[in-house]
C-alpha cells in the first residue's frame, strides 16, 4: 500500500482557493467532496505555496493564515514562510 | 525604512526558546522531577522542533479570528431556531452523548497539558504544550456554548459536568483521561498526543463533525472543525514528540511501543461510542464506522507506522483484531445503549427499515447474520408493547469499563471474556488488550472505579437502580431517557414540523 499524506478544510470562501492553489502545484493530488468539508490526499507528498495561493486569493498571504481554515492532516509537517509541506519518509 | 522584520524561524526562537533560562540556584533535576522516573532518556531539549513555529501573538491572532467565526454562526443559528432545521430529532441524542461524554475529556485535556506544560525541560516543548492547554480549554467552553441553545429545547443536557462523575457509561470516557493524567508526562504525551490525538481523533471529529453538517447542525459542524483546526497542530505536535523521543536515545524505543501498544487500544474501545454515532445516531449517514476506520486508521495508520518502522516501531499490537472488529463494534454498542436506555440521558430507538437496509448493504458479512435477527426480534417486541429494557446490571471491564459484550476476534457469536487472579482476587476483561493492559500495571487498575461494583456496594445512594439513576444521577425517567418513540421529546418535534409553513413540510 502507498503512503497517502492529506489534509481537510472547511468548506469556505477562503479554503476553496487553496485547494485551487494545492490542485496546480500538486497534479498528483486527489480533491474528495464531503459535507461542510473538502479533503486534499496525495500519494507520499503535498505542498502549499505562498506565491501560488497569493496569486489565487488575488492578496498577500501568511502561510499560518492555513490554521484558520484547516479541519485536519496527517504526515510530517514542514513550514517555512514560502511553503507549507506534508510526506512521509 | 522600519527595522527589518524577523524571519519566522528568528522569531520562533526570541518568542520561545530565547524565554527560558538556565537555572542558577536550583538543579534541572529539582525543578523537572518527573522527566526521570518513567525511564526515558532526554539527551538533549534543543534537538526538539516546533514544525509550525507558531509564538503567542500569532496563536492570539488566528485563535482570536477563529472564535468570531465561530460566534457568528452559532450567532445565526440560535436566531434562526437552526434546531427546527435538523433532519431529525433523533440525532439531538448524538450531541447528549458528546456534550456528556467528550467535552469533559477536553477539560481534562487542558489539565493534562498544563500540567505536562510545567514539567519539560525544554522550551519549545513547554511552549506547544501551554498553547494546547489554552486550546483544550476553549474547545470546552465553545461546546458548551455550542450545545447550551439545544439545552433549552431538548432533553438530558441539563447537568453534564455532574453527570461525568457518576453516570455509568461516562466512566468509559473519563477513566481514559484519568488513566493518561495518572501517568508520568511522557506517557501522557503518548497517550493523548500521538495515540489519541494523532491517530484516533480524526474518527472522531471529521466524518462525524461532517454528518452533523449533513444533519442541519451548523453549530456543531463548526465547533467540531474549529476544534480540530487546532488538532492540526496537536496532532503534529504527537507526532513531533514521537519522533523526537526515539531519535534521544534508543532505549526509548521498547518503552514508547509498550505505551502505543497500550494507547491505542484503549483509544480504540473508547471510539466504540463513536462508531455507534455514526452508524445509528446521525439519520443523514456520511460513511459507516467501517468505511471511517479504513480511511483514517487503516489508510492514515498505516502510512504512518510504515514512517515510523525506521525507529523500531511496529504498528500497535492486537490491531488485527479492530480490523474485525470493525464489523461489529457499532452494533454491539448500540445494543448496549438500547438495552440500558432507561439509565442514560439520552434517548435510543429501533432503527428504521431503510437504516436496517443501509446496515446491511455497508455491513454485507455480519448485520443480516447477527445484528438483524437480534432487532426484529426487539422490534417485536416493541410492537407488542413490550420494548426490552434489560433489568440486570451487566458486568465491566476492569479497563475500559465497558460492558462485557464484545464478542471474540475469532468466533463474532462467542463473548469475549478474559479473567486474571490478583493479590487472591479475580478480575474480568473484554479482551486480549485489556487483560495485557492490567497484567503490566495491576497495582494502578484494581483502584478503578467501577459504577456496577458501587451501585451493589450502596456507594451510589438508593437501593435499586431507579432510584440510582434518579437521585445519583439526576435523570428524569422517561422524561430524559427510555424510548425516543412517544418521548415528550420526539412529541414536541413533531408539533414543530406540524406548525411548519406548508412549503417546508414538502421540502424534505
Ligand atoms: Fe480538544
Ligand atoms: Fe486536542
Ligand atoms: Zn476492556
Amino acid at each position: 500500500m502507498t503512503s497517502l499524506v492529506y489534509i481537510a478544510f472547511q468548506d469556505n470562501d477562503n479554503a476553496r482557493y487553496i485547494v485551487d492553489a494545492i490542485v496546480q502545484d500538486n497534479p498528483h493530488a486527489v480533491v474528495q467532496h464531503q459535507p461542510a468539508m473538502i479533503r486534499v490526499q496525495a500519494e507520499q507528498r503535498l505542498e502549499i505555496n505562498r506565491a501560488t495561493v497569493e496569486e489565487k486569493l488575488g492578496r498577500e498571504w501568511d502561510v499560518q493564515e492555513m490554521l484558520i481554515d484547516v479541519i485536519t492532516l496527517g504526515g510530517n509537517v514542514e513550514e517555512d514562510e514560502d511553503r507549507f509541506a506534508l510526506h512521509w519518509n | 525604512m522600519a527595522a527589518k522584520r524577523l524571519n519566522q524561524k528568528d522569531k520562533y526562537r526570541c518568542l520561545t526558546r530565547d524565554l527560558a533560562w538556565e537555572p542558577s540556584y536550583q538543579t534541572k533535576e529539582d525543578i523537572y522531577p518527573y522527566e526521570r522516573f518513567e525511564g526515558i532518556k532526554i539527551t538533549d531539549w534543543d534537538k526538539w522542533e516546533d514544525p509550525f513555529r507558531l509564538t503567542m501573538d500569532a496563536y492570539w491572532k488566528y485563535q482570536a479570528e477563529k472564535e468570531k467565526k465561530l460566534y457568528a454562526i452559532f450567532d445565526a443559528f440560535a436566531q434562526n431556531n437552526g434546531h427546527t432545521n435538523l433532519s431529525d430529532a433523533r440525532y439531538v441524542n448524538a450531541l447528549k452523548l458528546f456534550l456528556s461524554g467528550v467535552t469533559p475529556l477536553e477539560y481534562q485535556a487542558y489539565q493534562g497539558f498544563a500540567r505536562v506544560g510545567r514539567h519539560f525541560g525544554g522550551a519549545g516543548a513547554r511552549v506547544a504544550c501551554q498553547m494546547q492547554a489554552i486550546d483544550e480549554l476553549r474547545h470546552v467552553q465553545t461546546q458548551i456554548h455550542a450545545m447550551s441553545h439545544y439545552n433549552k429545547h431538548f432533553n438530558g443536557l441539563h447537568d453534564f459536568a455532574h453527570m461525568h462523575d457518576r453516570v455509568w457509561f461516562l466512566s468509559v470516557p473519563k477513566s481514559f483521561f484519568e488513566d493518561a493524567r495518572t501517568a508520568g508526562p511522557f506517557e501522557f504525551l503518548t497517550a493523548i498526543s500521538f495515540s489519541f490525538e494523532y491517530v484516533l481523533t480524526n474518527l472522531l471529529f471529521v466524518p462525524f463533525m461532517s454528518g452533523a453538517a449533513y444533519n442541519g447542525d451548523m453549530a456543531t459542524v463548526t465547533f467540531g472543525f474549529s476544534a480540530q483546526s487546532d488538532e492540526a497542530r496537536h496532532m503534529t505536535l504527537g507526532l513531533e514528540v514521537i519522533k523526537f523521543l526515539l531519535e534521544q536515545h534508543e532505549d526509548n524505543v521498547p518503552i514508547i511501543q509498550r505505551w502505543i501498544d497500550k494507547w491505542f487500544w484503549r483509544g480504540y474501545r473508547l471510539l466504540t461510542l463513536v462508531g455507534m454515532m455514526m452508524d445509528y445516531m446521525l439519520p443523514n449517514k456520511v460513511m459507516s464506522w467501517a468505511e471511517a476506520w479504513e480511511v483514517y486508521y487503516e489508510q492514515a495508520g498505516g502510512a504512518l507506522f510504515k514512517d515510523l518502522e525506521r525507529y523500531g516501531i511496529r504498528p500497535p499490537k492486537y490491531v488485527e483484531q479492530t480490523t474485525i472488529g470493525k464489523e461489529h463494534i457499532s452494533h454491539q454498542a448500540w445494543s448496549i445503549f438500547y438495552q440500558y436506555s432507561q439509565a442514560t440521558n439520552f434517548h435510543t430507538w429501533m432503527p428504521t427499515d431503510e437504516e436496517l437496509d443501509w446496515l446491511s448493504a455497508k455491513y454485507p458479512d455480519t448485520f443480516d447474520r447477527i445484528y438483524r435477527p437480534r432487532y426484529e426480534h426487539w422490534r417485536e417486541m416493541q410492537a407488542r408493547g413490550e420494548r426490552f429494557y434489560n433489568p440486570t446490571l451487566p458486568m465491566l471491564c476492569q479497563v475500559c469499563q465497558i460492558p462485557l459484550s464484545f464478542t471474540e476476534p475469532d468466533a463474532d457469536t462467542t463473548l469475549s471474556h478474559r479473567s486474571v487472579l490478583h493479590a487472591g482476587e479475580r478480575f474480568h476483561f473484554c479482551s486480549d488488550g485489556c487483560c495485557d493492559i492490567f497484567q503490566y500495571e495491576p497495582d494502578k487498575y484494581v483502584q478503578a472505579w467501577l459504577p456496577v461494583h458501587q451501585i451493589l456496594q450502596g456507594n451510589c445512594g438508593g437501593g435499586d437502580v431507579e432510584a440510582v439513576v434518579r437521585d445519583y444521577y439526576n435523570i428524569a425517567a422517561g422524561f430524559d431517557n427510555f424510548d425516543y418513540q412517544g418521548s415528550p421529546e420526539h412529541q414536541r418535534w413533531q408539533q414543530w414540523q406540524g406548525d411548519r409553513p406548508a412549503d417546508f413540510n414538502t421540502a424534505g
